[in-house]
């Protein structure tokens, strides 16, 4: 097999991976601090695709529409807490799962109303279609290094504030006991809006760097949802770093494992069985690797908290 | 399990039966179509109640093992093997042994971890199943009825509608028993305290391993009966989206009542028939965007319908555990 292939499969993976943390990052923060599993959450991803789309046709930059995408994703994430999410804290998982799945009934809706039911296509600008050789003779595209690029930059940004800011200090307390944080004093209510209005803002940057890859059309996020829970689970509820590290797992292992599988398995067995065995093995690789994961630690790998 | 709910429960059946002679009278077959429809759901949505209202065990795959069903049938019929007596235990099998395996993991998780889990163990059969290119990968295959050596012919809708509804009813009647037991007093029991039991010496891993397997397998033979309906199998029976909706059944019926699950189905398809056409007689062209109703009103009965439809019936309106529970 050729190594510049599984190169190039790695990079695309390591993107897909970096993805899936933007979008498990907010997930895992909101369950982390206030007990809620969203499955809205990918509708997130969806509006900042389309927001993002919108906004590059009006403003004619790339660069300009994510700057106003980027605030109104806050605004509709901040919106979202208000009106519906906030009441949900305290009701019990279930409950939380199929009212935010309501939730995703609606939204689908309001953006085949709002936008058509008619796939987008955001095209990029010309500076970010090229290619560059990393490793001589392996040419990659740009845009998929700078999603790359802007996914560890998140993580390092969530990192430091996680880490080293008040905020931070505030979000770690809430995640332990959020009624003594409320108890001394800090307004309980406007940090759990913020700290889901940034999830919301991570998973909508996840959708605007997904639009110009492939299209945008109602319900893309879901499937990337499913991912995120899976990569949630193996990282362990409620761990920033172990949402990270799962995530470039759970992209590698799908990404590579699509391409080498199927090579791999003609070594073993007649090449039509590998053929049909291959790809049907490889989109079920990294559940695969989930179960194993879980027999081996029921908590994931990083357990932030028992869930 | 008082008395009102065994009546609750002969009333909604003796409707069900009542069905076929009625649309025959008015000629109104399409009814009758729709009605087993129904049925078949309120048989996948009764088993959920065995494991998520008895058993506190939020399984968000449960439509997966209606896939198994209507696999199993879908691919024995590929290969030319109608005979549902050879079927329906091939289809029983495989939803037992799936829903065993994906059980056996699960279960060794609780609460989110629980509902992330199962989610993500349906979504990998659901992809699995587009990866069939045999089988039709994404768009599925069509399949023929199930063939009863000439006893039932499930081509007849009068028969095949009598056999969805003796198949509720004997699933009805088996949990309802199967719940009054020792082994549902144990499920039940774990639900409110599964700490507890294990301390007085029940090993409730292996208890709620056998309701997971049972649920598992009544599910799949509602898959059967659906692949029968449809003469037609594919993966999106297994969507995600479709187990949410077997929850919201389970959920607007009324949670850990058996029959409430029955009523939750029909609510929900015939909400689901007629909201469009409501909606389109209220402005046109409106009827296309349903879900934008249907959305809040799922979230309004998760908010406010404690206890559900059933609790409109029954004297005592059952209650929802403690927020660990979910």
């Amino acid at each position: 097999m050729d190594p510049l292939l599984l190169l190039e499969q790695f990079f695309n993976g390591l993107q897909f991976g970096v993805m899936l943390f933007l979008i498990a990052a907010g997930l895992t923060l909101v369950f982390g601090i206030m007990d809620m599993v969203n499955l809205a959450h990918g509708s997130l991803v969806m509006i900042g695709a389309y927001l993002a789309t919108t906004f590059i046709g009006w403003t004619g930059s790339f660069l300009g529409g994510l700057a106003l995408a980027i605030p109104a994703t806050f605004a509709v994430g901040a919106l979202v807490e208000v009106v519906a999410l906030r009441t949900l804290y305290r009701r019990n998982h279930l409950e939380q799962v199929l009212a935010t799945f309501g939730l995703i009934l609606f939204f689908n809706e309001i953006v085949r109303i709002i936008w058509g039911p008619i796939s987008l296509y955001s095209g990029l600008p010309d500076y970010l279609t090229g290619q560059v050789e990393i490793i001589p003779g392996a040419p990659y595209p740009v845009f998929r290094l700078i999603i790359i690029a802007v996914g560890l930059a998140v993580a390092g940004i969530i990192y430091a504030i996680v880490a080293h800011t008040r905020l931070g200090m505030l979000i770690r307390a809430g995640a332990s006991n959020n009624e003594m944080v409320g108890a001394l004093g800090i307004n309980i209510k406007s940090l759990f809006t913020f700290v889901f209005a940034l999830g919301a803002v991570f998973a909508g940057l996840a959708g605007m760097l997904l639009g110009p890859l492939t299209s945008v059309e109602p319900g893309i996020g879901e499937p990337l949802l499913i991912l995120a829970f899976v990569v949630i689970i193996i990282g362990g509820i409620g761990s920033i770093r172990g949402a990270f590290i799962a995530a470039i797992l759970v992209g590698v292992v799908d990404t590579v494992g699509r391409v080498a599988l199927p090579v791999l398995l003609r070594a073993f067995v007649t090449d039509a069985a590998a053929d049909t065995a291959g790809p049907a093995v490889a989109s079920m690789l990294i559940y695969i690797l989930m179960a194993a994961i879980l027999v081996v630690r029921p908590q994931g790998l990083f357990p932030a908290r028992t869930g | 399990m008082d008395r009102r709910q065994i009546w609750l429960s002969l009333a909604t059946l003796a409707m069900f039966a009542a069905v076929p002679p009625l649309t025959v009278i008015f000629d109104q077959p399409f009814y009758m179509d729709m009605i087993a429809r129904i049925m078949v759901f309120a048989i996948a949505a009764v088993s959920l109640d065995l494991i998520l209202g008895h058993g506190g065990m939020v399984s968000f795959g449960h439509a997966v093992y209606m896939g198994v069903g209507a696999y199993a049938v879908g691919i024995l019929s590929y290969y030319g093997l109608d005979n549902g007596f050879l079927q329906i235990p091939v289809a029983l099998g495989a939803s037992a042994l799936i829903g065993l395996v994906f059980g056996a993991m699960s279960l060794r998780t609780t609460g989110v971890y629980f509902i992330m889990i199962t989610l993500a163990f349906a979504q990998m059969l659901y992809f699995l199943a587009i990866s069939l290119e045999e089988f039709g990968g994404d768009d599925g295959m069509s399949s023929m009825r199930s063939e009863f050596g000439g006893v039932i012919d499930m081509y007849d809708a009068m028969q095949f509608y009598y056999v969805i509804f003796v198949v509720l009813a004997l699933v009805l009647f088996g949990l309802h028993r199967l719940v009054l037991s020792r082994f549902g007093m144990v499920i039940r029991a774990a639900r409110s305290n599964d700490r507890r039991m294990q301390a007085v010496g029940f090993p409730t891993y292996r208890y709620k391993l056998a309701a997971f397997t049972l649920a598992s397998t009544i599910c799949g033979l509602a898959g059967v009966l659906f692949a029968n309906l449809n003469e037609f199998v594919s993966p999106d029976v297994m969507h995600w989206t479709h187990s949410g909706e077997l929850m919201v059944m389970v959920i607007m019926g009324g949670m850990g009542t058996l029959i409430g699950p029955v009523l939750g189905a029909t609510a929900f398809l015939l909400l689901e028939e007629y909201l469009p056409q409501w909606m389109e007689m209220a402005m046109t062209n409106a009827g296309e965007h349903w879900a934008i109703i249907m959305g809040p009103i799922l979230i309004a009965i998760v908010l406010f319908g404690r206890g559900g439809i059933h609790a409109l019936f029954a004297a005592t309106i059952w209650r929802s555990g403690g927020k660990r529970n979910g």
